[in-house]
């Protein structure tokens, strides 16, 4: 069964506007995705009908509230396979879920002359804290190169891996070239050696089906706001074993046991790291999001966005000017490029007098960049409710501004 | 030469005839980028940077029989005709002149919803930075 993209449409209310007179063309869903009115319903109706703090409150609303707010909690075990809900975290983000685990695991188990492996495919979110980390601590930062097609050299990673190697930290695709790693080889490689992996999984979350037990990844980080949910609201999942291990991240209310002025025992998992008042609203209404994914079929998604990538891959290949960057086998729907002689913040902004929303520039990934001699790239990335019909006006505008620069 | 006033006007009605049209405003922004005096490649270095701008630009003036000759490029094309735009309005006149001028042409354009907010922060950047020299050749003046 294919979906019916415009009845998706019609879910999403922000789409359906206009900009500089043209309507609104989104193509900028891996900077953040829009929001079906389904969870702008559940936003609401947490602050009109059960607004209070959860967890020990004794009455009816904070009840409610915490049974929605644990609700979630059970959802996002759902969608990524994992073994228990104590083993979810609610963070603000996947820049705070890796920087969470940098300053707990990492500082614990990570010591002088350790090593660290992430890829040249980075965000910087997944790049700083671990230098962070490696200046305090005298460890060392190792990275795997890439292709020219913006792919992993797995064997280069081999060689990289050794027992010093006390964490991977890699990304599951590319943000700013969409290219899919495999992940598997490397979490069942660093295991070999007594490595944990963990997962950046911002982009793919929302596109690829997750199984964090078969995958057997040690720590997953990722964002709602990519996944259709509110903003600042982030999942850090970890094996409850390593969880148990770690200091607590935050000191505060809710991640103690009992405090007395002499010591404080600390509150089991998640708990222990989900210091003070969490972000109640958008953890309910990011179920909303998660049943939305789960009622269309991760599946079927990906289907959907696949063939809008490689329609816009077939109609740009020919532009004269038109260069690729990122051209991996196994990409998730990421078109990144640059048009001959002209800057991506021009190009941008004249997709923009389009009406069509696109990224430009070094997308947090400057070593990445410095890896194709670019100063940036043009980032256009599909999602569910995007058409082909805005694919070709896409492929219409990168032509017309092309011709500008390559008669 | 027409006063800082009226080169203003005159840029102003040379937008008015391009209309509401976002898509050609910008080509034209980006074709009048192509009438800038080519920029001294030696003089492409970091201390001529204006800070404040996401694209690079380059800014140098030097004083000729009392008057401010400016010379600027960028490594973006938008920002090279919203620089060609500036040194048209304030190239060649006397310190004084720039110093009072009130720049209000690009707020009549409309040039905040043509290029955004980064870029009108950018152009506020170089203004601020052609008036420095300004300032600074008229202390010179003065001395």
């Amino acid at each position: 069964m294919s979906l019916n993209i415009e009845q998706i449409r019609g879910l999403f209310p922000v789409l359906h506007q206009e900009v500089h007179g043209k309507p609104l063309i989104y193509f900028d869903n891996a900077a953040t995705t829009q929001k079906p009115q389904a969870v702008l319903d559940a936003l609401t109706n947490y602050y009109k009908l059960d607004n209070s703090n959860i967890h020990r409150g004794a009455h009816a609303l904070a009840d409610r509230a915490t049974r929605y707010y644990e609700e979630t909690r059970e959802s996002v075990r759902d969608f990524i396979g994992a073994g228990e809900s104590a083993e979810i975290i609610f963070t603000k983000g996947t820049t705070e879920s890796i920087n969470l685990v940098a300053q707990t695991f990492g500082r614990r188990f990570i010591g002088k002359d350790d090593e660290i492996i992430i890829s040249t495919l980075e965000h910087h979110s997944n790049i700083v804290p671990w230098q962070m980390l490696c200046e305090e601590k005298g460890a060392i930062l190792r990275v795997i190169p890439i292709n020219d097609a913006g792919e992993i050299l797995f064997d280069e990673f081999e060689k990289l891996i050794s027992p010093k190697t006390k964490l991977v930290s890699i990304v599951h695709a590319s943000n700013a070239l969409g290219t899919i790693n495999p992940v598997k080889k490397i979490i069942d490689a660093a295991h070999k050696v007594g490595a944990k992996v963990l997962l950046d999984g911002a982009q793919s979350t929302s596109h690829l089906m997750i199984d964090v037990r078969e995958l057997d990844c040690d720590f997953l980080a990722f964002s709602a706001h990519k996944i259709y949910g509110p903003t600042g609201l982030g999942v850090l999942y970890g094996r409850r074993e390593i969880l148990e291990s770690m200091p607590p991240f935050l000191g505060g209310g809710e991640m103690i046991k009992e405090v007395t002025f002499e010591k404080t025992t600390y509150n089991d998992i998640p708990f222990k790291f989900e210091a003070g008042t969490p972000n109640i609203a958008d953890v309910i209404a990011f179920k909303a999001s998660l049943d939305f994914v789960n009622s269309l079929g991760k599946a079927e998604i990906k289907r959907h966005e696949d063939a809008l990538l490689a329609y816009s891959e077939e109609l740009t290949r020919d532009i004269k000017g038109f260069i690729p960057v990122g051209t991996a086998q196994d990409k998730v729907s990421v078109l990144s490029f640059n048009i001959n002689g002209m800057h991506p913040f021009d190009v941008g902004q004249m997709l923009d007098a389009n009406g069509i929303a696109v990224r430009t520039g070094h997308h947090c990934t400057q070593p990445l960049m410095k890896r194709f001699g670019i100063e940036g790239t043009v980032r256009a990335s599909f999602s569910v409710y995007n058409t082909k019909y805005e694919v070709e006006k896409l492929a219409e505008g990168i032509a017309k501004i092309a011709r500008f620069k390559n008669k | 030469m027409s006063s800082i006033k009226e080169t203003q006007e005159e840029i102003v009605s040379e937008f008015e005839i391009l209309g509401d049209d976002k898509e050609s405003t910008i080509f034209y922004i980006m074709e009048l980028g192509n009438s800038l005096e080519s920029f001294p490649e030696e003089e492409r270095k970091e201390e001529n940077l204006i800070k404040g701008c996401q694209s690079k630009v380059w800014l140098i003036a030097d004083e000729v029989g009392g008057k401010v000759h400016y010379q600027a490029d960028s490594n973006t094309d938008i920002t090279k005709g919203l620089i060609s735009l500036l040194i048209r309005v304030l190239n060649d006149r006397s310190p004084e002149e720039i110093l009072e001028s009130e720049l209000n042409f690009i707020e009549k354009i409309g040039m905040g919803s043509i290029i955004g907010s980064q870029r009108s922060n950018g152009l506020a950047s170089m203004i601020k930075q052609m008036k420095l020299y300004a300032f600074a050749f008229q202390t010179k003046q003065n001395a």
